[in-house]
């Protein structure tokens, strides 16, 4: 392989892709039925892939400059002036805004794949090497794709209305003109008629006190595996995760059955109590891990001034190890805030509605899907939030102690 | 202190820790042990029983008192009608009886053979032996009587008085009526080996995909480049979301009328007409004459699946790459390995263990995903799983020992892949 073809197959691969990835772009935001036509910008990247090949002394400012412009230029001149919308249904702002950035990111990223290969025959490591860069780039886009698209539409969908969304379903531009009221009326009317303010009250207090009880109760245990020596200690510390294995779906049925029987299946405190039976398992191997960590010379010492084991655990493991129980709280608030089937199989009565259970209402043919989409940011922008703000945390919880899903 | 003496102390803090850390894990273990263990036995239990969702409301007699007749003047004559029925379909009652008291005032002329009167302390009852009833069982207990004092009696004050049952009625969940034709019908279902052939391919291929996609995520993230930590909080998105928000967001996404994706198909000239990708079984695809068929549904269940839980074993492999010393690739570079080989030799033994365990893992948890397909397709177009069949049986049939017995295969199922993680799991693994 010579480093002419690998630069040739680059610059083709990246700039029909940039190409592609803007039209797409320009559709969604700014609502014009744009043609995916890729031929022009994948011959325009060959071209400018050879040049790139034939270049060689490395990135100076003035290469990348007359890389950009020689792919604006290709661009241009192969789609015979209209590179993105041969309709013409886009302002000239909006054309030469897509033509720079498909050329500027075209050219980054034959800059960035091809590096410092050379024209001539590449050796195998050299060869390798930049098909690592290949990849590693067009993977990236992938991921990042992917993961953000669902979410866009998410959050885009709940910013329209009934009509716009079936005249044009492509069309996820923010109508700015509407006025602020308007854009967000599906947010008004869930909180207004659909009573979702009830909804997230409900979410909010199951959730806390599943941390609340999952705590209470896990900190003890996790202290007393951690620390102290009884019988069935080895056993227990390996069994506790195999409870984690056992799914919901099994326990559904007699749970349904017993707490029906006994009147208690439609309130939020069956959920309150099945949600920490779940969580404390991995709570207790969390904190375990953590405890065993602390030196026991502290508990000695603890000891040895007047402390009871109690007052150990809450005034030296406790404190010491907020960073762990902070994951442990992040992840278990999580689980019970995006918890659906007990909730679902659960609650008959609407007043007690967690917002998983009232966000699955409003999957039918008569609520219009904006209004689903905006239960959905409604109930994914707390955890979201939670999740940005702690990052730290709920990593390292969620590398600790889960493979849950 | 003599020797002894001190082993005795010892003793004594060792008994007293051991108390103390059976104290501490007491409630744990209680709570665990009633909503987890219990109703795991309570599960087996339950699949052995003819038990639907109706009969989950014990059975009960209902009695309805009526008089009939005018109560007006002394000498009217009426009755008094007690109509009562067993209110199960399917269970008797035992030793059933209805009390009631009557008021002063009117005379009883001629009273049902079940019932007798009874006087105490002034007040005056009617008790009825009705015996054992069958199922469904109904009948009518008539009172004639006549009117002595129209101010004691009237309708109302006869409605007034509740009349009280007594009865014996066994509780399906606790009686000893056991049976195996809900294993027979989950079996015999034409249905079943379908279903399980729908949960080993959205097991294997879920698995495998989350654990690629994962792997090579975790390769792109190892690299340091500007903006790192804001993608990588990026890609964890689709795990830490509720399910039920992005799989309504896959359902809009890839909805056949108003959904971006097939108005893009459309827009690209790829597609024909719209893909109900949530809702076909299948489509045939011809490749080189040989025409396959392709499950849409279920790839696209897969696909989700693969899409939610990448970031999970993203996370682990990547964990697990960066405490890979430095030096060993730089011993590697020296000696001129290419960077294929180093990732084959060098990074895929060091991660072999993590991914090893998050197979297992993550396999036993695909297998027990129900939420996902079932916010996604319902279970229907060729996505049941044996986890959505428990659904289905138990209440959309309302059929619970099915569904009880489907989720007893689950953990047959379950118990043999945990057997298989324990044996093979690796001790090393981090």
């Amino acid at each position: 392989m010579t480093g002419m073809f690998a630069s040739a197959l680059t610059g083709f691969v990246w700039v029909a892709l940039w190409h592609l990835v803007l039209t797409m772009t320009a559709i969604l935001t700014m609502g014009a039925a744009l043609p995916l036509a890729l031929g022009p910008a994948a011959l325009a990247g060959l071209v400018a892939g050879v040049f790139a090949g034939f270049q060689r002394p490395a990135s100076s400012r003035n290469r990348r400059i007359a890389g950009i412009a020689l792919i604006a230029c290709l661009l241009f001149g192969f789609s015979l002036g209209a590179p993105f919308d041969p309709a013409g249904l886009l302002a000239v702002w909006q054309r030469v805004l897509l033509l720079v950035l498909a050329s500027a990111a075209g050219w980054l990223s034959i800059e960035k794949t091809v590096g410092p290969a050379t024209a001539g025959y590449m050796a195998r490591y050299a060869a390798e090497e930049f098909y690592l860069r290949l990849l590693w780039g067009l993977g990236l886009m992938m991921f990042v794709l992917i993961v953000a698209v669902p979410f866009y539409v998410m959050v885009m969908t709940s910013l329209k209305s009934q009509q716009s969304l079936l005249i044009n379903p492509l069309d996820l531009s923010i109508d700015y003109s509407l006025g602020v009221t308007r854009l967000l009326r599906s947010y008004i009317e869930l909180f207004t008629d659909y009573g979702f303010m009830t909804l997230l009250i409900n979410s909010a207090v199951v959730s806390v006190a599943t941390v609340i009880i999952t705590l209470l109760f896990s900190v003890p245990g996790a202290y007393a595996v951690a620390k102290l020596r009884f019988p069935g200690r080895q056993w227990l510390s390996g069994s506790v995760l195999l409870i984690y294995l056992i799914p919901a779906i099994i326990l559904v049925i007699p749970l349904y059955a017993v707490f029906s029987q006994l009147g208690m299946r439609n309130s939020l405190f069956a959920l309150c109590i099945v949600y920490p039976a779940t969580t404390i398992p991995v709570a207790v191997y969390m904190l375990r891990g953590y405890f065993a960590g602390l030196p026991s010379d502290l508990d000695d010492a603890g000891l040895m001034d007047g402390l009871s084991r109690l007052q150990i655990i809450t005034r030296i493991a406790m404190p010491l190890s907020m960073p762990a129980i902070a994951s442990v709280a992040l992840y278990v608030f999580m689980i019970a805030w995006n918890e659906f089937l007990f909730a679902f199989m659960f609650l008959d009565d609407v007043k007690l509605f967690t917002l998983s259970r009232g966000i699955v209402s409003l999957n039918s043919s008569e609520v219009p899907r904006q209004h689903l989409m905006a239960g959905a940011v409604i109930a994914t922008a707390p955890v979201l939030f939670l999740f940005l703000w702690f990052e730290r945390f709920l990593v390292s919880g969620l590398t600790a102690g889960s493979v849950k899903g | 202190m003599s020797r002894t003496s001190r082993s005795e102390f010892q003793g004594v803090l060792a008994r007293r820790e051991k108390r103390l850390a059976y104290l501490l894990l007491l409630p744990t273990f209680m709570l665990v042990l009633a909503i987890v263990l219990l109703p795991l036995v309570a599960n087996f239990w339950i699949s052995f029983k003819p038990v639907t969702l109706g009969d989950l409301r014990p059975p009960s007699l209902i009695i309805k008192e009526a008089a009939r007749g005018t109560i007006a003047a002394p000498g009217d004559a009426f009755k008094i009608e007690y109509r009562f029925r067993n209110s199960s379909m399917k269970y008797p009652l035992a030793e059933a009886s209805v009390r009631d008291t009557l008021p002063d005032g009117f005379t009883i002329t001629a009273l049902d053979p079940a019932c007798d009167i009874t006087s105490e302390a002034g007040a005056r009852s009617i008790i009825c032996t009705l015996g054992d009833l069958d199922a469904k069982a109904r009948g009518k207990l008539v009172i004639e009587a006549v009117l002595r004092d129209p101010l004691k009696v009237s309708k109302d004050i006869l409605k007034a008085s509740k009349p009280e049952t007594v009865f014996t009625a066994q509780n399906v969940m606790t009686s000893f009526d056991f049976t195996i034709e809900n294993f027979e019908k989950v079996f015999s279902a034409a249905e079943f080996w379908n279903v399980l052939k729908t949960s080993i391919y959205y097991t294997v291929f879920g698995t495998a995909g989350a654990l690629l996609f994962g792997l090579f995520a975790a390769q792109i993230m190892q690299k340091t480049f500007p903006g790192r930590s804001v993608i990588r909080g990026l890609l964890l998105f689709p795990y830490v979301a509720p399910v039920i928000a992005v799989a309504f967001s896959w359902v809009v996404l890839f909805d056949p009328f108003s959904g971006v994706v097939n108005a893009m198909l459309l827009q690209a000239g790829v597609a024909e007409g719209p893909i109900n990708f949530f809702g076909q079984r299948k489509v045939n695809i011809s490749v080189f004459g040989l025409t396959i068929e392709f499950p849409v549904a279920l790839s696209m269940v897969i696909l989700f699946e693969v899409w939610r839980y990448f970031p999970l074993s993203f996370l682990f492999i990547l964990a697990r790459m960066q405490s890979i010393p430095a030096d060993i690739y730089e011993a590697a570079e020296m000696d001129g390995a290419t960077p294929f080989q180093q990732f084959w030799f060098l990074s895929l033994p060091f991660i072999a263990g993590i991914l090893s365990v998050l197979f297992l893992l993550r396999f036993i948890w695909t297998f027990n995903k129900f939420d996902d397909i079932f916010l996604l397709t319902g279970g229907n177009a060729g996505t049941r799983t044996l986890t959505v069949n428990v659904y289905e049986q138990a209440f959309a049939i309302s059929n619970l020992g099915a569904g009880a017995a489907v989720a007893v295969v689950i953990f047959v199922f379950l118990l043999i892949f945990s057997i298989i993680f324990i044996r093979f799991s690796p001790k090393d693994a981090g």
